[in-house]
């Protein structure tokens, strides 16, 4: 493949393969700018979960008949991939959650609780998502440990030179991070952060939610100690993600949910528990769905992750230019090239619910509210943005409709 | 589009732009406050009340997103005329069937934020009854 700087991906091509693109809405496939919030699906991934059900559904792990055998093959076979497209260096360091919610959930209470006290400090970042916020702020409070935050700069990046005043906070045992920020695209550098925090001793924790789908993952190159997906995201079904997590840490930690699969035995007197990564999947999982994650990350790698981040900051650099042009509008995050496929803005004078109320009745499907980032809202000293997000399948012609649906809203509404 | 449908869309905007019953009441009867956090929308409604409790005159003020505000200036309108108890158990359908468009869970609360702080301000005055689903914190009406 010829080595090139700029976009190697035909979008206009690619969108053959997503169905819902075929849906008209007056005369029009709607403009998806909302794939932040969660993506379309190709059809390669809609038949492998297809046809997994209709030749090779039953139970995992369970039972001696061939379809059992079948079923777990291609559950873990999904877990095998996925763990190749995270970089991770065994797959048994891989757990299969519903979300990356849970499975920050699965690190803050399972690894918080029983390693956080009163004088340990948790350090989160102005940008987490509530996700990644929460829970560690919860698991502070519950542990009578203090809970701060990495500021961010004018231009909606982490402000790193503040560490150094966390540093003197007290002992800091837990730095979570998202790696790209949901509301505004920032990308965090997560590598340089985590030196920080093992210099320090502490874990470092990676949501990579809205990392994942847009640029390549190398768990062992960003050197962190959990890092959570969401499939959803990246092309694959609702309903699962995974969590890697390094193998010491996790054979260490206490399980998260209880049940069956998760157990090697159980007596009245005692239980205890099942070997990697099974020790953290309690009950049935999400049989299917790991096939159409594996599915999913197949069909991102054959595309080409770099291909796809390239491709999508072509589309936000036209938007920003696009947007630079128009005074009443406001955007936020950093340059294009320090931020993934998201733009986040508001129409001066409009509610932001309003401008997406005139967009959707121009067949533009945006965001807006405080994208589960509240905090970041009031950093930014707005309620709420409008945030488009674009993916592999996006295409110029649907940020011509944006910007046409923004005049629209001003004319109407400002 | 249907032009049925254009038609609604342009009260609403004309609602927002000429606010019906705009500008606070002094002396008022009664007076209550709400907001929508996720939205950031905020509206004061004051009332007026004649004989038998009926509703003489609304003003209010606010701020916030279109459907909110135009929502506070047509339900002035709506419940001039009628009584504290009338209002008090007036359905939020009654106000959405005004609107006349559809609306999502999220702009649902958007719209019916007025008429939560109009019953709360009844409530508040003439002690009628404020179901749960218009509960209160703080002395104002916060829908979450």
């Amino acid at each position: 493949m010829a080595v090139s700087t700029k976009s190697t991906l035909d979008a206009a091509r690619l969108r053959a393969d997503f169905p819902v693109f075929e849906e008209l809405v007056n005369g029009r496939p709607v403009a998806f700018l909302d794939s932040a919030a969660s993506s379309q699906k190709p059809r390669q991934v809609l038949d492998a979960m297809v046809d997994f059900y209709e030749h090779s559904y039953a139970n995992v792990h369970r039972g001696v008949y061939r379809l059992a055998e079948r079923a777990t093959a291609g559950y873990e076979g999904g877990r095998t991939k996925v763990a190749s497209f995270l970089g991770a260096p065994s797959e048994r360091e891989v757990i299969f959650t519903r979300s990356a919610t849970e499975a920050l959930n699965l690190v803050a209470y399972a690894w918080g609780l029983d390693n956080l006290g009163p004088s340990d400090v948790v350090v989160v970042t102005d940008l987490e998502h509530h996700s990644s916020f929460v829970p560690w702020q919860y698991v502070a409070g519950r542990t009578g440990a203090a809970f701060r935050a990495i500021p961010i700069d004018g231009s909606g990046e982490l402000d790193l030179s503040a560490l150094e005043e966390l540093g003197n906070a007290g002992t800091i045992k837990v730095v979570a991070a998202n790696y790209v920020s949901n509301t505004l695209g920032t990308v965090n550098p997560v590598q340089q952060i985590a030196e920080w925090a093992h210099d320090r001793g502490a874990i470092m924790v990676v949501d990579a939610a809205q990392a994942a789908p847009h640029r390549p993952i190398d768990v062992q190159a960003l050197g962190c100690d959990f890092l959570a997906v969401s499939a959803h995201k990246m092309c694959g079904p609702s309903g699962i993600g995974a969590l890697w997590g390094r193998r010491e840490l996790l054979e260490e930690m206490a399980p998260f949910n209880l049940g069956g699969e998760m157990i090697r035995s159980v007596s009245m007197e005692r239980t205890t528990w099942n070997e990697l990564p099974y020790k953290f999947e309690a009950g049935t999982p999400a049989i299917a769905e790991a096939v159409g994650f594996g599915a999913a990350v197949d069909y991102l790698s054959e595309i080409g992750l770099d291909a796809i981040e390239a491709h999508e900051r072509e589309l936000v650099e036209y938007a920003l230019g696009a947007l630079s042009e128009l005074p009443w509008i406001d955007t936020y995050g950093p340059p294009p090239e320090r931020r993934e496929g998201i733009v986040s803005l508001n129409v001066q004078g409009v509610h932001p619910h309003d401008v997406a109320q005139v967009l959707d009745w121009e067949g533009v499907a945006v965001r807006a509210g405080h994208h589960c980032t509240q905090p970041l809202m009031s950093k930014l000293g707005v309620a709420a943005t409008v945030r488009a997000s674009f993916y592999l399948y996006s295409i110029p012609e649907e940020v011509d409709r944006l910007v046409a649906g923004l005049h629209k809203a001003k004319q109407s509404l400002g | 589009m249907s032009e049925f449908d254009q038609l609604y869309r342009e009260l609403i905007l004309d609602h927002y732009k000429n606010p019906r019953n705009h500008g606070l009441l002094e002396p008022a009867d009664a007076q209550a406050e709400g907001q929508n956090p996720l939205c950031g929308d905020e509206i004061t409604v004051s009332l007026r009340l004649g004989e038998n409790d009926v509703v003489e005159e609304v003003g209010f003020d606010g701020r916030g997103c279109a459907i909110s505000q135009a929502a506070m200036s047509m339900l002035g309108d709506l419940v001039k005329g009628k009584t504290a108890g009338e209002v008090a158990t007036l359905p939020k359908e009654a106000l959405l069937d005004e609107l006349g468009i559809p609306l999502t869970p999220v702009r649902l609360k958007c719209a019916i934020l007025g008429l939560g702080v109009l019953k709360l301000a009844l409530h508040k005055a003439r002690g009628t009854p404020l179901p749960e689903e218009w509960g209160t914190s703080s002395g104002g009406l916060v829908l979450d």
